[in-house]
């Protein structure tokens, strides 16, 4: 920490690696997924690059967030497969998921609201401490010095979004625009490859939301994470995606650049409606 | 002060003195990453030599402007120096300003090098690059979000500092010379006045003025290198530079740099300074924040507040003021220092505050005298960009809610017949840059410097300003009148939102008041007063009393003044409507448009001066949207009393 002194933010080791878009690291196969009668996705592909911002739209209750819950292991789609980074699997659990390298945030936040923003994001870091509880608990030996590795990354990620002012404060307190951000540090602290975010822009006025957009794209140019969002406002999603896939009643009826999605008609049938 | 500055007579010598004499003391702190990190004056030192020797290996050189674009950070001060070592001048421009406004002291100065925070400031800078074809190299602190930029005039600071150090290992006298180089009366800064009367000028100022007004300062206030200052005001405005740069160079204070604008309440705590500047609207705030969490505090915290704040108002000035208190006050000042004022001072982050200055507008009493009743030792200082701030400052124990104190050593002051104040100092500047119209204006030829400020010497020899000289007006009589001054005394109180005085040929004084909603309404339903609306409560009597006794007050106070008590308020009218900047009432920053007013309510002044009893009126007003109604309502005149100034003598 002390040889920090006089750096500013943004300096490595969280530094490296924004390269363009990359090859594909996460490929969808036919993913069909269904809860009794209920089907919520079917037969859905589409693949993710490397250091791409992908999103996926589509109208309420189309399957965008079972489609990240299938990503994240939480759902076990009862047909196709997922690749990633060469891996072939069907049903991953969620903490094998996070351990190779995604992490996320959700629609309702998942933070500890009677916590510190510090804290909740310090928790973030959990699977990359290597210590024992025994030894963390006590704060003695390596534990210490991991502590300080730590909270050193985390006070980068604060930097960060700029949420300084609050570092001390309970996330319970934080208006929510700010409780979003606090669960996007949280998230970042894994320092994840690739980074899952559903719904990061709800319930935000305008500001809030340009506030948002700027950091999702700093994060995919400063540490090169690729990112899968999910989002039902079109016109914020278009503006800072690279590749958008559409989905309707749980099935993909788009996927392309945001001008050729916008152009699509089936697409546009899904957002204003059909008269039949 | 013990030890001996002869002969550093420049920053850069200043500097490097405190770099021999104290290497290991703080010199400036920042906190990064949620950690304050310390530059000793060794470390800063080392900067700017670095600095310094990679800027003269870019073509800097003797007589060469920087731009410096930022917030207060380690090396937007360290560029300063390393810019004043070579010879050159830096020119510290507003962190806040738009591209265009940077464009014109850029061109202006024919700046070639800038120093800029962060890409916020890079993108400004960039921006206005075609227009400036003076500027060839941008360097740049902050690299976040810098990494694509491909323009050849961008470079970090720290590839410029490693650029430095490789050359100063190399020539290493290089730079000794050029420090030896400077002389006193060298250009040591240029500020850029704000524009609000055309365009900005640049205000050219010498190692020599800068220098010897803060030790005047500093040595008033017996300031030393164990002193602390938290600078969280533009670095670009004269009074952050004199707190932040001037003075910390002249005594070997430390300065310390917040993380972030939101975090300056936290960090302030946390560095506990021990010399604090705030402008009212701060000071304001600050008292607002710690009312509103009073008034939510448990029943038994509200009572003891407002008890010991009692206490303090009786006796915690004259307690400052070295003047004498009764034993029992005493002891229960004491007690309420331990259950309240302590505490509060530890929340506002001025438990070590020794000095604390505030200027730049008139200070309201009651909240002057808040901060000074908890023991914290506030003072009111007069100065401006021309004289290197310390003009007057109010020495300790004769401290004054309604003047700026005496002359600073040094300075001699005297008043035009027009009442304009005119100062002859060591501080003051040397010209305004390539405008000779405009310094000749200023500084006559006996190098007096004619402020455009009003005002007098009270009975103490303190200087008191009223007002701008060109908006002092005579009465009838031939006595002066100030309206800025009685309508500041007027929005004093917190039922007063906005006041307009007229008089200026006139055989007494009248005025307009805007009523305070907020305030007002709160009042009134406090007393269960039903009211319809704004219209409605202005025209209601019981606010016609209310604010009758506020004028009466503030008649009572003029009586007690010689110079203006033929300025006291004869009649007075509330009007029905907001005062607005869109109705062109008030400019866009917020000030009374004066002579607009006058004549848009002509027929209000002239009910004033009549002797009706009541006025009709007829308003256009625009509403937000742009869309335009009116306003139509009958307007009570009333008067107010007055009072004969020797009767108010003997009452005071």
């Amino acid at each position: 920490m002390q040889g920090a002194a006089g750096t500013r933010a943004g300096a490595p080791p969280l530094d490296e690696g924004a390269r363009r878009v990359g090859e594909v690291i996460l490929a969808v196969e036919g993913v069909s997924l269904s809860f009794g009668g209920v089907k919520a996705l079917t037969n859905v592909s589409f693949d993710v690059r490397e250091h791409e911002v992908r999103a996926i739209i589509g109208p309420n209750g189309a399957g965008k967030s079972s489609m990240l819950n299938v990503i994240n292991g939480v759902y076990h789609p009862q047909e196709g497969k997922i690749r990633y980074l060469g891996r072939e699997f069907r049903d991953m659990d969620s903490h094998e998921v996070a351990q190779s390298g995604i992490a996320r945030t959700f629609q309702s936040l998942a933070l500890f609201k009677g916590m510190t923003v510090l804290d909740n994001i310090m928790a973030g870091r959990n699977l990359k401490m290597r210590t024992n509880l025994l030894l963390q608990a006590l704060r003695i030996g390596p534990a210490l010095r991991e502590e300080l590795e730590h909270r050193e990354a985390v006070e980068r990620i604060i930097d960060f979004l700029e949420i300084q002012a609050y570092r001390k404060v309970p996330v319970g307190r934080l208006p929510y625009g700010l409780q979003k951000r606090v669960d996007l540090a949280r998230a970042l602290a894994m320092e994840p490859r690739m980074l899952l975010l559903d719904e990061p822009m709800a319930g935000m006025n305008m500001e809030e939301k340009q506030d948002m957009c700027r950091f999702i794209l700093d994060v995919n140019d400063q540490f090169g994470t690729t990112i899968v969002l999910i989002e039902h406002d079109m016109g914020v999603v278009m503006d800072i995606s690279d590749r958008v896939v559409v989905l309707d009643y749980g099935k993909k009826i788009g996927d392309g650049t945001p001008d050729e999605v916008r152009a699509n008609k089936a697409v546009i049938d899904a957002y204003l409606g059909v008269s039949h | 002060m013990p030890e001996s500055l002869a002969g550093l007579d420049t920053f850069p010598k200043l500097l490097m003195h405190h770099a021999r004499v104290r290497p290991q003391r703080p010199a400036i702190r920042e906190k990064d990453l949620g950690i304050w990190q310390t530059w000793t004056w060794s470390r800063f030192a080392d900067e700017v030599r670095a600095m310094a020797c990679g800027l003269a290996e870019h073509g800097f050189k003797r007589g060469d402007h920087l731009a410096l674009v930022g917030d207060n950070r380690p090396r937007i001060y360290a560029a300063m120096c390393a810019a004043q070592c070579l010879g050159g001048i830096p020119v510290p421009l507003y962190q806040d300003a738009v591209a265009a406004e940077m464009a014109y002291p850029i061109q202006n100065a024919s700046i070639t090098h800038a120093i800029a925070e962060d890409q916020e400031q890079v993108d400004k800078l960039l921006e206005i690059l075609p227009q400036c074809p003076s500027l060839e190299r941008i360097y740049y602190d902050d690299p976040r979000g810098l990494r694509h930029y491909a323009q050849p005039q961008l470079m970090s600071c720290d590839a410029l500092r490693e650029l430095g150090r490789e050359t100063f290992r190399r020539d290493p006298a290089y730079l000794e010379t050029e420090i030896a180089k400077g002389s006193s009366e060298d250009t040591a800064a240029m500020f850029f006045t704000s524009g609000t009367t055309g365009v900005p000028k640049g205000v050219v100022l010498t190692h020599a003025s800068l220098i010897d007004r803060a030790r005047a300062a500093a040595e008033m206030e017996d300031l030393g290198d164990a002193d602390v200052v938290l600078a969280y005001l533009p670095p670009a405005w004269i009074g952050q530079n004199i707190f932040s740069y001037a003075q910390p160079f002249v005594t070997g204070y430390c300065i310390c740099c917040p993380e972030s604008s939101e975090t300056v309440m936290s960090d302030m705590r946390e560095i506990g300074p021990t010399y604090y500047f705030a402008p009212p609207r701060v000071l304001e705030a600050l008292l607002t924040q710690v009312s509103i969490r009073m008034e939510d505090a448990s029943a038994l915290k509200r009572a003891l507040y407002r008890y010991f704040m009692e206490v303090a108002r009786r006796t915690g000035g004259a307690l400052l003021d070295g003047r004498p208190v009764g034993l029992a006050d005493r002891l229960l000042y004491r007690l309420g220092d331990m259950l309240v004022y302590g505490p509060l001072r530890n929340v506002l982050g001025m438990s070590r505050v020794r000095v604390a200055y505030t200027a730049g507008e008139a200070i309201g009493p009651d909240l002057f005298r808040f901060y000074r009743s908890i023991g914290i030792n506030l003072k009111q200082l007069y100065g401006s960009t021309e004289t290197s701030v310390f003009v007057c400052v109010q020495p300790n124990g004769q401290v004054k809610a309604d003047t700026v104190g005496p002359a600073v050593k040094g300075v001699e002051l005297s008043f035009t017949p027009e009442r304009e104040l005119l100062i002859r100092s060591p501080g003051l500047f040397k010209e305004y840059y390539k405008n000779p119209v405009a310094t000749a204006e200023a500084k006559d030829a006996q190098g007096w410097f004619h402020t455009g400020d009003a005002g007098y010497f009270d009975a103490d020899g303190h200087v008191k300003i009223i007002d701008r000289v060109k908006d002092v007006g005579k009465l009838a009589d031939g006595s002066i009148f100030a309206p800025k001054y009685l309508e500041n005394k007027l929005k004093f109180f917190p039922y007063v939102k906005e006041a307009v005085a007229f008089g200026h040929g006139r055989d007494r004084v009248c005025a307009f008041i805007n009523m305070d909603m907020e305030a007002v309404g709160n009042w009134a339903e406090k007393r269960n007063l039903p009211y319809a609306g704004y219209v409605d409560l202005a025209s209601r009597d019981e606010v016609y009393e209310l604010v009758r006794e506020c004028i009466e007050k503030v008649n009572a106070d003029l009586a007690a003044e010689p110079e203006l008590a033929a300025s006291q308020i004869h009649r007075y009218l509330i009007l029905h409507k907001q005062l607005e900047a869109d109705d062109g009432e008030l400019t866009r920053t917020a000030k009374v448009r004066r002579r607009h007013v006058g004549e848009k309510y002509a027929a209000l002044v002239d009910a004033l001066y009549g002797g009706a009893q009541t006025v009709h009126v007829e308003a256009q007003v625009r509403y937000e949207d742009g869309r335009t109604g009116s306003i139509s309502a009958d307007l009570k005149i009333r008067d107010a009393k007055t009072f004969t100034p020797a009767a108010a003598k003997k009452a005071a």
